[in-house]
């Protein structure tokens, strides 16, 4: 790795650690403290009432080796708006109009471990291949005991696009696919599950990016 | 992204154990990059507000400042080109002087600081240029064997300009003796990896009766960084 970066005359990137038990402090102060609060918590919120799309509630739980569900992980989402538009590098990112940030970042609830994000479905993103990715958000895990945060993609199962996606139907073993797909909790309810396996055989697929 | 992030044991054999049920077993899965990876939130000067990266005085009473070795700990945020990140939001949390954190989950025997806090943002300049007022953070003893001790080390999550380069690490001091015994420092793997992660004192920096500067730069993976695999 290093010989490859010397080569290209690059800089050797800074390497990873930890987060730790107590990332809260930095990343969520509502779960570090011991004492209320005032500012509201980085990434409290991807939508509005004004925000339009599919709104939909994201939900799930990360699990150990051992299937017990992670108490202390920390997970950042990013995804493109419901016309397919990241807020990037733009003035609208900061301040948006329609309330849509892109950006969020959610804990896990003491006791089960359950994180819950309300959005809007995203829509979809050209392909650097050409053609169409499947609508689909970013995820990135980070917690005690994992060396370098864990990106991986949130996919919805119903969605036919999912056929023709470079990553889903490309890269993503058939076999490990379903671990990328998030489900409906029910045929009427607006709630996916999508729960992340960090080890085991239901491992999620983690990805090289 | 190195595959090797998932190994768990330094070079005295001590394993991190917290990384035992928590590491995949997998390989990563090579993507090429799209707008997913290369895109990223923006933080503007809204996120931050005044005295954010300062955190002698952040959780401080009136007329008080946090107890400790009084520092600045600053660098630049570069990617591998060399060009320097303007914009980008950096997060810090650390242990008090004592190597006590202010967190309900820490029960470590050293006191809090009333006058600490432990927590601090900025936003890098226009030449990549981060900087922040704290105290050096103690060591502190973790249950990852009989008498095991992290060195003192600072916090860090960084934001790039595209999601992907997302990172999150912790710095150390040059010429902290138990930087060698440390497990998590031991899932590096090579000494090389272990300097990039070592904050050098800056004296010419340091502010005369007041403040010793660390520098610390970060950089960044690239954003359209071929993947290790066709």
């Amino acid at each position: 790795m290093d010989d490859s970066d010397a080569k290209a005359h690059r800089l050797p990137p800074t390497p990873s650690q930890t987060a730790g038990p107590y990332l809260h402090i930095g990343c969520l102060p509502s779960h570090a403290s011991t004492e209320p609060v005032t500012r509201a918590d980085p990434g409290a919120t991807m939508i509005d009432d004004t925000t339009p799309g599919e709104r939909l509630t994201l939900t799930g739980r990360v699990f150990d080796g051992r299937g017990d569900a992670l108490e202390d992980a920390m997970i950042e989402f990013w995804q493109a708006d419901s016309r397919g538009r990241y807020r990037s590098a733009c003035v609208s990112a900061v301040r948006p109009v329609d309330g849509f940030r892109g950006w969020a970042r959610r804990g896990c609830r003491a006791g089960d471990g359950d994180w819950q994000l309300d959005t809007v479905r995203p829509g979809r993103v050209a392909s650097p291949a050409g053609g169409w990715q499947a609508p689909h958000v970013a995820l990135w895990i980070v917690a005690r005991g994992i060396n370098a945060g864990l990106f991986t993609r949130l996919y919805f199962e119903d969605d036919p696009a999912n056929g023709d996606d470079p990553v889903l139907a490309n890269v993503v073993p058939p076999s490990r696919r379903d671990t990328l797909l998030a489900r409906r909790e029910s045929p009427t309810r607006t709630t996916w599950r999508f729960d992340i396996h960090l080890q085991g055989d239901r491992e999620t697929v983690f990805l090289d990016v | 992204m190195n595959i090797d992030a998932n190994a768990d044991t330094n070079a005295d054999g001590h394993r991190y154990r917290s990384a035992i049920h928590r590491s995949p077993r997998q390989p990563l899965l090579a993507i090429r990059s799209s707008l997913t990876e290369s895109s990223g939130p923006l933080f503007g000067h809204a996120h931050v507000q005044p005295g954010d990266a300062d955190l002698l005085l952040n959780h401080a009473a009136v007329g008080r400042t946090a107890i400790g070795e009084r520092m600045i700990i600053g660098g630049r945020v570069l990617e591998q080109d060399g060009r320097a990140l303007d914009g980008v939001l950096i997060e810090l949390w650390q242990a008090n002087a004592g190597g006590r954190y202010r967190h309900r989950s820490d029960d470590y025997l050293a006191e809090l600081d009333p006058n600490f806090g432990g927590c601090g943002r900025c936003i890098t300049d226009a030449h990549g240029n981060y900087a922040f007022r704290t105290v050096r953070p103690g060591p502190y003893p973790w249950p990852n064997g009989p008498n095991a001790w992290r060195p003192s080390h600072l916090h860090f999550s960084v934001f790039g300009r595209g999601f992907a380069q997302r990172l999150v690490t912790q710095a150390y001091f040059e010429g902290d003796p138990l930087i060698r015994q440390c497990a998590i420092v031991g899932t590096l793997g090579h000494e090389a990896a272990v300097k990039r992660l070592t904050a050098r004192l800056d004296l010419p920096g340091s502010q005369p009766f007041d403040l010793l500067r660390y520098r610390f730069d970060i950089v960044l993976r690239g954003r359209d960084a071929t993947p290790l695999l066709p």
